[in-house]
């Protein structure tokens, strides 16, 4: 019986070897697929239906998870340099109102109103305003010696008062059209085809990259995976991948929209069933390419290897030559930068500025790096566990909200697995060193 | 005769270059109020190895980080190939060919071998990128020459045994065409087969042409291998000999009681009785 078990095990441990894949990630899906099916399987048996696997509400996961998960991959670097960042949810706040003064005050007075010029100029002043303030928390964490801790915990009450002092508390609304439509919403998306097409080129990106690492291996001579792994990692991969364009097309327009869209475009709708698909929605794909792009920078770039290295013996890397006063400057600049992104994705899902945008995100953006298993102790994280992390603190907030636990438990709930991820996070760590 | 830049005798075969390769003159440092070093100065020809010896505490660390740029002088000057070096941080040291392995090695135990061989200095592919697989088969290469038994090239560092890692920071000093190297220590964590391979090393570099600091606080692991020493005690240079021309007794005599043989040249910091 015991050997069984035994053969079995090493039978995983040698399926682990051959793929490569980190036993880490397969927890984290494990957990997001628990997660996942108690949410829909409580609906379903407590209150008699159950809606968390359902297009529609995946759809809005999505679309949730984005600006969060937008920051939690700034955050990684952050914290792998042993840093912390808790300014981010005010000033996606303050980044917020100032795009909203840019577009709604500012540019319609010299562009005039609806110009097609008003997103790009908001967007870029907003990235570009976030850049600039998170530098400037850098230069005060790496010049003047002040812990990030306090420089940020300053920030935090300091861009939460500028950003009421812009507006005097005021709401700015409503946003410009074309902007609003990064924030997704039905007119905000792809559509089908476009789903299809990239859900295509995303399929066809895995097994380049595949073929291309295999190639790399073999001219340099090392050990490359077995060809049926290759084809199972690609085959998973790419399932994935299909399946995701399929829920996203599988969420149809509501009924209201396509009234209106129907009467606008002279379509004949007389039986009533014309299904158009939402498809994946701006924020995903926003969230996405700057997961791609951080992941980038992160593992094959000078700058990541940098910051890992940091994060691991700051003094050696000082030793080595690395500026590393430079470098935090620089990471904290890109959180700025990256909190500007997420604040035009928050702002445009509400379609307004509003003083309390952003609040507490701060906790959400930490906990879901942490929780995709970048260390405190500085020198480990992944950007794909930080997206991740984002979706299974986001799929947390609004599988409570849909089987109706009040905010308070909602709270609770969130803090307790935030303590508890960090603690499994110790263990797994303890027994894999 | 107080002067630091005197011919030293060892191997006349080849006579050594006038001007040295590392010249530090009157170098001082304070930390909060203690003088960690005291007006030391001490000079590295090419192709000589000098020990620098004195107890835990003495300052021969502090001045060498001194000369590896992790630490800022209060004053005194350093002189690289007999003109005037401005030695601010490591980087500065680096671009001199200065090269250092610290006690501590200095390693970001978190990354595997090959980014601790090239921290700092990425070999980068065409597009910009890091090209981790001509690093990691470089890499591969050194360490073979080194220590033929090192196999572990995929795994963080803080997962190999205190040889092996001691084996990536000595890789990392020497691949990149030291003119000057710092040993801090280098035998501390190894076994004597290992030691011997270090000692086998500095011979090889040494005929190269290579200066090379070796410091320690046993008088044994530096006396073979040493051309010269200089002895440090409470911050200042108690004096320099020619191994030659000193016994291991009588430098064991300056590192504990700062007292200078007739062999050695005294330092500002040898005993006045």
């Amino acid at each position: 019986m015991s050997v069984e078990k035994e053969h079995k095990e090493s039978g995983f441990v040698r399926f682990l070897r051959a793929t490569e894949v980190d036993t880490r990630l397969l927890g984290m899906i494990g957990a997001l697929v628990l997660i996942w099916l108690g949410f829909h399987l409580y609906g379903h048996f407590v209150n008699g239906y159950g809606a968390f696997l359902t297009p529609r509400n995946l759809w809005n996961l999505s679309v949730q998870t984005s600006s969060i998960a937008v920051m939690a991959t700034g955050m990684v670097l952050v914290i792998v340099t042993r840093h912390i960042d808790l300014s981010v949810g005010s000033l996606l706040g303050f980044s917020a109102m100032i795009m909203g003064v840019v577009q709604v005050w500012i540019l319609p007075k010299f562009l005039g109103l609806g110009h097609p010029m008003i997103w790009p100029i908001t967007v870029v002043v907003g990235i570009a305003f976030g850049a600039m303030i998170g530098a400037f928390q850098g230069v005060l964490i790496a010049y003047l010696n002040i812990p990030a801790f306090i420089v940020t915990l300053g920030g935090l009450l300091i861009w939460r008062g500028a950003s009421y002092l812009v507006a005097r508390g005021e709401t700015i609304a409503p946003v410009d059209q074309t902007f609003a439509l990064i924030g997704g919403g039905p007119y905000g998306t792809i559509g089908a085809k476009g789903s299809w097409i990239l859900g295509i080129l995303v399929c066809l990106a895995i097994i380049l990259l595949l073929f291309n690492s295999r190639r790399q291996r073999k001219k340099f001579g090392f050990a490359t995976r077995p060809m049926w792994a290759e084809i199972l990692i690609g085959g998973v991969g790419s399932a994935l991948v299909i399946g995701s364009v399929m829920v996203m097309n599988a969420y149809p327009w509501p009924k209201g929209i396509i009234k209106k869209y129907v009467a606008a475009n002279n379509i004949d709708n007389s039986s009533g069933d014309l299904f158009i698909s939402h498809g994946f929605a701006f924020p995903i794909l926003i969230a996405l390419a700057v997961g791609v792009a951080m992941t980038f920078l992160a593992t094959r770039t000078r700058f990541g290897r940098y910051v890992f290295a940091i994060g691991g013996n700051p003094e050696a890397a000082e030793l080595a030559g690395i500026n590393t006063k430079k470098m935090t400057m620089l990471i904290f600049s890109l959180m700025g930068a990256l909190t500007g992104i997420a604040a035009v994705i928050a702002s445009a899902r509400l379609k307004s500025a509003t003083l309390a945008l952003g609040q507490f995100d701060e906790l959400y953006v930490i906990a879901a790096a942490v929780i995709g298993g970048t260390s405190f102790a500085g020198g480990i994280g992944t950007i794909y566990g930080a997206i991740l992390g984002a979706l299974v603190m986001q799929s947390l907030q609004s599988g409570m909200v849909l089987i109706g636990f009040d905010s308070a438990i909602q709270q609770m709930v969130v803090g307790c697995v935030l303590v508890i991820a960090v603690f499994l996070d110790n263990l797994y760590r303890r027994k894999s060193v | 005769m107080n002067t630091p830049t005197e011919q030293p005798s060892a191997s006349p075969a080849t006579p050594l270059p006038a001007t040295p390769l590392v010249e530090m003159k009157d170098i001082s440092i304070s930390f909060g109020g203690v003088h960690a070093v005291d007006n030391a100065s001490c000079s590295l020809y090419p192709g000589e190895v000098v020990g620098l010896l004195g107890h835990n505490g003495a300052g021969k660390s502090t001045l060498i980080k001194i000369l590896s740029g992790a630490y800022t002088r209060d004053s005194g000057s350093i002189y690289i190939d007999g003109k005037e070096a401005t030695i601010d941080n490591p980087r500065h040291a680096k671009d001199f060919g200065i090269e250092t392995i610290y006690q501590t090695l200095a390693l970001a135990d978190n990354v595997d071998a090959a980014a601790n061989l090239y921290l700092g200095r990425e070999l980068l592919t065409r597009w910009g990128t890091l090209d981790d697989a001509a690093m990691e088969a470089e890499t591969r290469k050194v360490m073979n020459r080194l220590n033929p038994n090192f196999t572990r090239f995929k795994d963080p560092v803080k997962q190999l045994s205190g040889g092996q890692r001691q084996s990536v920071a000595i890789a990392r000093a020497i691949h990149f065409n030291a003119r000057i190297l710092i040993m801090d220590e280098p035998t501390a964590a190894l076994g004597p087969a290992e030691t011997e391979q270090v000692g086998q090393l500095i011979h090889q570099l040494k005929d190269d042409g290579i200066g090379i600091f070796l410091i320690s606080h046993d008088i044994h692991d530096v006396f073979d291998l040493a051309d010269r020493v200089v002895v440090m005690k409470n911050g200042a240079v108690v004096g320099s000999a020619n191994t030659s021309d000193v016994s291991k007794d009588e430098v064991l005599g300056m590192i504990i009681l700062g007292k200078c043989p007739p062999g050695a040249t005294p330092g500002p910091g040898a005993s006045s009785d």
